[in-house]
């Protein structure tokens, strides 16, 4: 009986470094600020497709991404893609810089501690996650790389597709 | 008795080691922005490092320029 607390202490250990947002896992909840104070969060976009983009200022793959994310945002906006852009930039004023050279037509949120992108166990640098309409993972995306868009896109037509 | 408890102290020993493990952990993902500034590189100026290895390379290419790792033995 004596083994008890060392078995509960190391179970704890090792217990402590499980858990991701894999296909098919039901995707983290957060509720983030943007700039403006107002608060983006996952629940109310069930019902929706949701493009979870996790992305930096110092991150150059993400400079090229912006703009076909504004692309998708105009496309597939009215079907019900919901594209939320996560910072995870130390510096407000670094994530600013990018924002005026690279514009976003879809929410920017931040989240300077790393919360989110923890509860996501982000690989790398973009990453992003596609969310169906009943809040589970569907896709996760490492890096962006041009020839992936198409897949991609056929994906988020997919999803669109299911009520 | 004793072999519980030295079991005991064994497992004990092993969740302060995976413990000590966490306490230096590489920067995550979304954490490397101060190691993305343009002040952490090693070199100063990217064009010098760029001329100082095609000139080692021009002058040390017989022996494999700056590509290959001596074995130690000296005569690399």
């Amino acid at each position: 009986m004596r083994l008890r607390p060392a078995l509960v202490l190391v179970g704890l250990v090792y217990a402590l470094s499980a858990h991701a947002a894999a296909p098919g896992a039901a995707a983290p909840p957060f509720a983030l600020p943007t700039a403006g104070g107002e608060i983006v969060s996952l629940a109310p976009l069930r019902g929706r497709v949701v493009y979870v983009d996790f992305w930096a200022s110092w991150c150059a793959p993400c400079r090229r991404s912006f703009p076909w994310m504004n692309e998708l945002q105009a496309r597939y906006a009215k079907d019900g893609l919901a594209i939320v852009g996560i910072n995870v930039d130390k510096r407000r004023e670094d994530a600013e810089r990018f924002l005026r050279d690279t514009p976003a037509s879809f929410p920017v949120v931040y989240d300077a501690k790393g919360g989110t992108p923890a509860a996501y166990d982000v690989k790398g640098m973009p990453s992003s996650y596609l969310i169906d309409r009943s809040g589970n993972v569907a896709a996760v995306e490492e890096g962006f790389h041009d020839e992936r868009r198409d897949e991609i896109e056929a994906r988020i037509r997919a999803l669109l597709a299911q009520h | 008795m004793r072999c519980s408890r030295s079991i005991e102290a064994l497992l004990t020993a092993l969740a302060v080691i995976a413990l000590a493990g966490c306490t230096l952990q590489p920067p995550k993902p979304w954490e490397k922005g101060d190691l993305a500034r343009a002040s952490m590189r090693f070199d100063a100026d990217p064009l010098e490092t760029k001329l100082t290895q095609h000139i080692y390379q021009s002058k040390e290419g017989a022996g494999g320029g700056g590509t290959v790792g001596g074995g130690g033995c000296g005569c690399n």
